[in-house]
């Protein structure tokens, strides 16, 4: 596995803990209750499973097993995959902080900007990858 | 395809039919009445449909596929890996029961809870190292 996959699924299983953990808080808190404010992390919950976990897991595993470029430039302009890396997981960060207390709109707004640039980056990145096997 | 793999594909199947069946449920209850257990199923759709099918996908096929652990543990501790099995999946059940009875089974929704943070733990325990450079 090349090493911004192995970053991307690890940072990918961190997430996958840390949203089941505040998941579980959730229901637990709908079952027995033990504060309101534990609802108001309902969408860092949405936030970090959906796109923490979920998503990065796809992009992760897609930069490990996609067909690779040619042999000589094996896996290409992976400044972008890791620019998209970064900037996934800035915007993840800043969500979750900013949708935790009714953050100011701007920061979600920015939030969702940092997760927009990361897509298109790898969708960028991996469009030439998408090709039959030893082209 | 190794066997726990078999299984957690399989249960996430059975989760996709029963997530789109609570959808029609859902969909239902606009055109005839239905109980008001019915009208409380939305989160369970949503989590059926996530935890159930697509995670468990990933589980069972990161299980299967992933770089080999060592030689001797290939998928790193199967044991493990049927204990996530079991506790995610009654853990999934639980809620999928008790979620739309209105505060009546609160404390089968905490225990499910616990059931599955549990599991989301030990899988990433699991899975850890098997995420690697060769
Ligand atoms: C990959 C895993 C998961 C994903 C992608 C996910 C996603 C979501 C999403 C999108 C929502 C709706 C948020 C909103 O409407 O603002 C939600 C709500 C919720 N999730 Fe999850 N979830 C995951 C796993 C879990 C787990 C493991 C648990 C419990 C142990 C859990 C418990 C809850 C609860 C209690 C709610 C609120 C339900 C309600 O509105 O009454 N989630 N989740």
């Amino acid at each position: 596995m090349p090493r911004l996959s192995v970053w991307m699924v690890r940072t990918a299983l961190l997430y996958l803990g840390v949203g089941f953990t505040i998941g579980g808080l959730l229901l637990f808190n709908k079952g027995v209750y033990i504060d309101a404010a534990i609802w108001r992390l309902r969408p860092v919950h949405a936030e970090i499973a959906l796109i923490g976990w979920t998503l990065q897991l796809a992009l992760g595993v897609a930069f490990w097993i996609l067909p690779r470029l040619t042999r000589t430039e094996r896996y290409g302009r992976t400044w972008l995959a890791w620019s998209g890396y970064g900037l996934l997981n800035a915007g993840v960060l800043l969500l979750a902080a900013a949708r935790w207390n009714n953050g100011p709109a701007e920061l979600t707004l920015a939030g969702r900007v940092l997760e927009l640039l990361a897509v298109a980056a790898f969708a960028v990145y991996l469009w030439p990858r998408v090709k039959p096997f030893g082209k | 395809m190794p066997r726990l793999a078999r299984w957690y594909i399989k249960a996430g199947l059975v989760y996709l039919v029963l997530a789109l069946l609570v959808g029609v449920l859902l969909q239902a209850r606009t055109v005839i009445d239905l109980p008001g257990w019915a009208g409380r199923l939305q989160p369970v759709y949503l989590h059926l449909l996530i935890v159930g099918w697509i995670t468990q996908l990933i589980i069972g096929v990161a299980y299967w596929m992933f770089p080999k652990f060592t030689r001797e543990q290939p998928r790193g501790s199967e044991t493990l890996g049927w204990l996530t099995f079991g506790l995610i999946n009654a853990g999934l059940a639980l809620r999928t029961i008790a979620e739309p009875q209105a505060g009546d089974l609160g404390w089968v929704l905490a225990v499910s809870a616990v059931l599955q943070v549990i599991a989301g733990w030990l899988f990433v325990i699991n899975t850890w190292a098997r995420v690697k450079e060769r």
